[in-house]
């Protein structure tokens, strides 16, 4: 338990990380820096873009498997790191 | 012949049993080939023939109807809750958070996924992966393609009679809308079930035009008003002015009244710049220049008779056939008209007398389009017969510039708003032709053909790169111009002023020797007549300018083939020279041999 806290609080105290969202493989955010609207919003639409990546992985290889996935935009980064039955969701900004 | 052989069997023994017995073959008939009958037969060459035995397959396109989509976003809202847990119920879901965390798997997964991702967000902090690789290095000049225009789009009259397309008008506000006059103007052509419609059209949509506007008489020219874009005025066959309210619909919100319109079809109508913004002004084939109203058609405000001799003689008038107004110079305006004349008038004058200021003798026929140049109002350019000239103001005796005669006849030209030294004529075979005069004035930049039938109207949309012409056949092709005749650059002005400047020049100097030369030449032929007695004074007698006309016109000649024997005899001459002098050479080198 402690040792999940205190990563959570080094990703969290990383230059530029704006959020940490937990979600879990039914779509239910179980653990957040962020506020309620937009931790509903991420988890909900990046469940589904995850679920789509890992399909088309999978599609492509059968032996393959999605290990990271990360989606560039102008304003900043999202990271996602997809797990059997969780995902570790993390927002930056890195040029601050 | 028939080989009969007849086998007969009496009644009694039949039902006998058959005594067979061997007996040698016999030869019942023996017929041999006739060799005659052969000529009568040719035998056939060999022929090979192939044969395929393959799948027949055939293809086909089909155009499916419009299938309208829609794009629509699905918020997904909260995640599968179990079926329990009520996802409102915020103590719920605290709990089932809580418990969550607690799961194994949980603080297992989750340390794995926290190392792999605080490795990539080091990464990200290392790496500044928004900076710009290539700031500060030159823009790279983009090499100059060849002038090019794309068709966009056509659209097609909708009736079975096709009418030419006589007047387009853009909307005043961004040129979403083209206003377009269908009318025939063949004398005598139009055939009773011809529609008397005209349209407007939205840019985007040629399947239906987004307006019919219905007048009495077809519409031969119309204009939409540049301060209230949702009005229109109209000239029609018959000679009246209409007007339009778009919001109001089809039908004309008012017409002027028969009696104090033209009589002939009003072939242009400008909307003027007044304070009240609902003035204008009309030309037509009749003489008469009216200016009109908006509010009130029932009568025009004022009435110019286009007459050389001002004296406002209705028979003695001119034509109009084109108008020419510039919002620069309310004051003045420009009328061409079917004789070749080009008049330059004054509103403001006190007298009638005074409103024509001069004219300009342009073409050998009507003039079919005449502007000012957007950017040097000085200039203009006028379209008719075969060739497109350029004048300036000061210049009354000829135009300075003049383009080639071309091979079919011009009937429509505009500038381009956007680049002062371009220009759009249009011809009958269905050419539309881009002209850059800094560039080239022999030849046009750029020779489309845009149809097969004439081409009659033409209009380029105020950001200079739509261009809209219209054909006989009732087609408006949407044009769009390359972007470089369309993109002001940065010389443009200043070189075209100077190119304008030249010219002008060029043409005073040619004008003050003419009259030099007609002045010399008067003092002349006074004093020639002074000496002699008993010759009349006064007008010549049209048959002696004729016989002096003829008599010039042959010593003319003789001149010319007495020069051109000289310059053959001189050729003569010269080639002799070179035969002799080749002759002597090779008597020079025949002689040189033999000595050596």
């Amino acid at each position: 338990m402690a040792e999940v806290e205190e990563t959570l609080k080094r990703i969290q105290g990383q230059k530029g990380v704006q959020g940490i969202i937990i979600v879990n493989s039914e779509g239910i955010p179980v653990k957040t820096t962020l506020d309620n609207s937009s931790t509903v919003q991420y988890a909900g639409l990046i469940h589904q873009l995850v679920m789509k990546a890992r399909s088309t992985v999978r599609d492509i290889d059968p032996q393959n498997d999605l290990t990271f996935l990360r989606v560039r935009s102008k304003k900043n980064e999202i990271m996602i790191a997809p797990d059997k039955d969780y995902f570790l969701i993390v927002i930056q900004n890195p040029s601050d | 012949m028939e080989i009969v052989h007849v086998y007969t069997k009496d009644r009694e023994e039949f039902g006998r049993q058959c005594l067979l017995w061997d007996r040698p073959t016999e030869l019942l008939a023996d017929i041999l080939p006739d060799q005659n009958l052969a000529s009568n037969f040719i035998q056939r060459n060999h022929r090979d023939q192939a044969v395929q035995a393959g799948r027949q397959v055939s293809e086909h396109q089909v155009n499916t109807e419009r299938f309208e989509s829609d794009s629509h976003g699905v918020n997904h809202v909260e995640g599968g809750w179990p079926k329990d847990i009520n996802p409102l119920d915020m103590e719920q879901t605290i709990r089932f958070r809580k418990k969550a965390e607690k799961d194994e798997s949980y603080l297992n997964s989750i340390q794995q996924l926290g190392s792999v991702t605080e490795y990539c967000s080091r990464q990200n902090n290392a790496v500044d992966i928004y900076q710009e690789p290539f700031d500060g290095w030159e823009e790279v000049e983009e090499s100059p393609e060849p002038p090019s225009a794309k068709t966009i789009n056509v659209f097609r009259d909708p009736n079975e009679v096709r009418r030419t397309v006589t007047g387009l008008s853009w909307h005043p506000d961004g040129g979403r809308k083209l206003a377009a006059a269908y009318s025939c103007l063949d004398f005598q052509k139009t055939s009773r079930d011809m529609s008397l419609d005209s349209y407007i059209w939205d840019v985007e949509n040629p399947n239906r035009p987004e307006l019919i506007l219905k007048p009495a008489s077809p519409l031969v020219c119309l204009d939409y008003n540049p301060k209230d874009p949702h009005t229109l005025v109209g000239g029609s066959y018959n000679g009246q002015i209409v007007y339009w309210d778009t919001r109001r619909g089809s039908q004309p919100v008012e017409l002027s009244s028969v009696e104090h319109s033209h009589r002939d079809p009003v072939y242009k109508i400008i909307w003027l710049q007044s304070k009240t913004g609902t003035d204008a002004f009309s030309a037509s084939t009749d003489g008469q220049v009216l200016w009109w109203d908006a509010r009130r058609l029932s009568e025009p405000t004022e009435r110019l008779v286009l007459d050389p001799t001002r004296e406002g003689n209705l028979d003695r008038a001119l034509g109009a056939i084109s108008l020419e107004f510039e919002a620069t110079m309310p004051t003045k305006f420009m009328v061409g008209t079917e004789q070749g004349l080009v008049v330059s008038c004054n509103r403001k004058a006190k007298t009638p007398t005074e409103k024509i200021v001069c004219t300009y003798d342009g073409h050998h026929g009507p003039v079919y389009a005449l502007q000012r140049n957007p950017f040097f109002p000085k200039n203009f350019l006028t379209v008719g017969d075969w060739t497109a000239r350029i004048w300036s103001e000061d210049i009354k005796e000829s135009s300075i510039m003049c383009t080639k005669y071309q091979m079919s006849y011009l009937t429509d030209a505009c500038w381009s708003p956007v680049r002062p030294s371009v220009f759009f004529t249009l011809k009958m075979d269905g050419m539309l032709e881009v002209w850059d005069i800094l560039f080239k004035q022999s030849d046009p930049m750029l020779s489309l053909k845009v149809c097969d039938r004439a081409l009659y109207s033409l209009r380029v949309q105020d950001n200079g790169r739509l261009v809209a012409c219209g054909s006989q056949q009732g087609e408006t092709t949407l044009l769009e111009i390359c972007s470089e005749l369309s993109t002001l650059q940065k010389n443009d002005k200043s070189l075209l002023a100077t190119m304008f400047e030249r010219e002008t020049k060029r043409e005073k100097i040619l004008e003050a020797r003419q009259r030099e030369i007609r002045l010399k030449e008067r003092s002349r032929s006074e004093q020639s007549r002074e000496e002699e007695i008993g010759r009349e004074d006064g007008e010549d007698d049209p048959d002696q300018l004729i016989t002096r006309a003829e008599s010039d016109f042959y010593s003319q000649v003789e001149a010319e083939l007495k020069r051109r024997e000289r310059r053959e005899e001189e050729a003569l001459r010269e080639k002799d020279v070179c035969e002799e002098k080749e002759v002597n050479d090779e008597e020079e080198a025949g002689r040189n041999e033999t000595s050596s």
